[in-house]
């Protein structure tokens, strides 16, 4: 499997929602990072997300577990909506994976420990199941050998793969990719791509930031463009790179697309 | 081109110049660089032996190891022998061990001795289940079983017969002293300040404005005063603001005083630690569903706790030295009762043998407390580097 492949991997969005923004807006001090987003994501649609940076892509995604906090509007995940209710905050965040640019493994604990934590102490699951669950996982991004190892002992894109094991041993719902391969040396973005590719094939909900437009056009049902805060244009990939609507996406892509 | 792709092959690698290696080498590159570098070398070295030689001629060569009284340190015209009189220091051991304390109880000090060494003793297995909570207890219970045993539990009206000889009787603080005085408190110390600086340290990065400034003003007043100060004060002055009959032992008031003085110091260095954890740890905690205890209990306290270990075992040898200070207040301590011991008229003009070995066993205790702390750095290292 490839990212070159032009096949697209098939759809297995539903009707169901997973994600509902309305009306969001957000503001760092004076500064309006957030302009009216409406997005309403389906269970197993995956989302791309890219635009210049601080367009505000990864703020959006953020405020879906609340790493960022929403000031005016509705935000509701998996039927729960994003208040300064504690508990319910803790409930969405559980039901929703985020995989960051720098990896963010835990570097004090070992790959399996990475993966087994929140099972074990948000889950409450024994031990011995999560260690279970934690291979298990760790065989699906093709590492479970690394499992003793320490996470400063791997590559970048062998650590980016733990992570996304690491979220997806909470059995998320829905999975949020923040630029996961932006930070990654080119030799080791395949590695994760792949990764990705076979976790939307399998009918995961994702969201994504990223600049990897081939892994858009092979994975996305729907692309997004943001620019200074607002959703400037959103398409099927098919769309989105050959007929670009607005003169500011044309002009993203032909910067991105050029070289 | 038309030839087939060349294959490559890497070049073999070579051994590094012998200049470069070996004790030459070393030398070389470390010692004699350069003519400077040379004249400095060759004056370490007239230095060193001008003072080591003598030094240990001193401490041990000339040093006279067994007698009975000053008369054996002494020549036959009265003046000095030319090495230590270390039988001044072997005399006063137990006082040194005991100080004030009644001669008839001390086995009670030893048998809190021997059970403290008990309680730490499964620690040494590093495969023991609970070993970090067993740990903890361990941590509040011998300084606990030591204070019961070192204060016994029949407490006699002076008139009774029992208040002199009951082999449980009651020993008030100011009879306690010596080693194991300076032992409790620091260990009281010790045990006590790292998890009140821990919290202190989280509640000044906290996001409450009143949990903060409290944190704030509590690390700022106890870091502003000496710390003979703050003895002074729970000791003399504190009394007075109490009410009538309201009256705690003068130790526990040094051992708080102590306590919370160190405890405003590693305040500040954990903060540092905290303060050097990448955000992000802090969002993938989050990110997974761990709430604010647990992801500073499992992911963030761990990791800024290793980063200051030297910051921390550095102000617990302050502490353990600080303990000194209670002298002041009129209490024993291990200087103390080396003090006690140089006005002993029966060993009067030896007061500097008791000074060095109070130098050397202070030493010795700080020493490996960092040599400890070096260990458990090279324990704790996962190979990462952020």
């Amino acid at each position: 499997m490839s990212v070159a492949e032009k096949d697209h991997v098939k759809s297995t969005m539903t009707s169901e929602v997973a994600v509902q923004m309305v009306a969001v807006h957000k503001w760092y001090g004076e500064f309006h990072v957030l302009k009216d987003i409406n997005l309403t994501v389906h269970r197993g649609e995956r989302i791309v997300i890219c635009g210049p940076s601080g367009s505000g892509k990864s703020t959006m995604i953020r405020c879906i577990n609340r790493l960022e906090e929403h000031q005016k509007g509705q935000i509701i995940v998996e039927g729960t909506e994003l208040t300064n209710d504690l508990k319910q905050i803790d409930a969405i965040r559980r039901e929703v994976g985020m995989v960051f640019q720098h990896f963010n493994l835990f570097p004090h604990l070992t790959v399996l420990e990475n993966c087994c934590l929140a099972p074990i102490w948000v889950r409450k699951m024994p031990r011995k199941d999560a260690e279970e669950i934690g291979m298990r996982y760790l065989t699906r991004v093709r590492i479970p050998e690394q499992a003793k190892k320490y996470p400063g002992q791997l590559s970048g894109g062998q650590q980016q793969r733990v992570a996304i094991a690491r979220s997806l041993c909470m059995n998320p719902k829905v999975m949020l990719f923040d630029e996961p391969t932006s930070a990654l040396d080119p030799e080791m973005i395949k590695e994760v791509l792949d990764v990705m590719i076979a976790l939307a094939e399998e009918g995961m909900t994702m969201l994504c930031v990223t600049h990897e437009m081939g892994f858009a056009q092979k994975v996305a049902n729907r692309v997004i463009f943001m620019d200074r805060g607002e959703i400037v244009e959103q398409n099927t990939p098919h769309e989105f790179f050959n007929n670009p609507q607005s003169d500011r996406t044309k002009l993203f892509l032909s910067q991105i697309l050029r070289h | 081109m038309s030839t087939a792709t060349a294959s490559f092959q890497p070049k073999p690698s070579l051994p590094p110049p012998a200049a470069t290696v070996g004790v030459v080498g070393w030398l070389r590159a470390n010692l004699f660089s350069s003519w400077a570098n040379a004249a400095l070398t060759l004056l370490a070295l007239y230095v060193l032996w001008k003072v080591i030689p003598p030094a240990i001629d001193w401490l041990i060569t000339n040093a006279i190891w067994t007698g009975e009284s000053t008369s054996d340190c002494k020549n036959p015209d009265e003046t000095r022998k030319g090495g230590a009189c270390w039988i001044y220091v072997q005399a006063w051991i137990p006082g040194y061990i005991y100080g004030l304390y009644p001669y008839d109880l001390r086995w009670r000090i030893d048998l809190a001795g021997v059970l403290s060494v008990l309680i730490m003793a499964p620690l040494f297995f590093k495969k023991m289940p609970y070993r970090a909570t067993y740990g903890m207890i361990a941590i509040i219970l011998v300084p606990i079983v030591a204070a019961l045993l070192f204060n016994g539990w029949y407490d006699f009206a002076p008139s009774d017969p029992r208040a002199s000889s009951h082999p449980w009787r009651t020993v008030e603080t100011s009879k306690w002293g010596g080693m194991s005085l300076t032992l409790l408190i620091a260990w009281v110390g010790i045990g006590a300040s790292l998890p009140i600086g821990i919290v202190l340290a989280l509640g000044r990065r906290s996001k409450m404005p009143i949990v903060s400034a409290l944190c704030v003003g509590f690390i700022e007043l106890w870091r502003g005063v000496p710390l003979i100060t703050v003895l002074f004060m729970s000791s003399v002055m504190l009394p007075l603001f109490l009410p009538e009959g309201v009256n705690f032992d003068k130790l526990m008031r040094a051992l708080i005083g102590v306590t919370l003085f160190s405890a405003a110091y590693l305040a500040e260095v954990v903060r540092g630690g905290l303060q050097a954890i990448p955000r992000g740890q802090f969002e993938a905690a989050s990110a997974l569903g761990l709430n604010y205890p647990k992801s500073m209990a499992l992911i963030v306290l761990p990791q800024a706790l290793k980063i200051v270990i030297p910051g921390i075992v550095n102000s617990f040898i302050g502490l353990f030295k600080d303990t000194t200070l209670v002298a002041v207040i009129g209490m024993f301590d291990f200087l103390g009762a080396i003090q006690l011991g140089n006005a002993d008229p029966k060993w009067l003009g030896y007061a500097v043998e008791g000074y060095v070995f109070a130098a050397i066993l202070y030493f010795i205790c700080c020493f490996s407390m960092s040599r400890y702390s070096l260990a458990l750095e090279r324990k704790l290292q996962t190979g990462h580097k952020r």
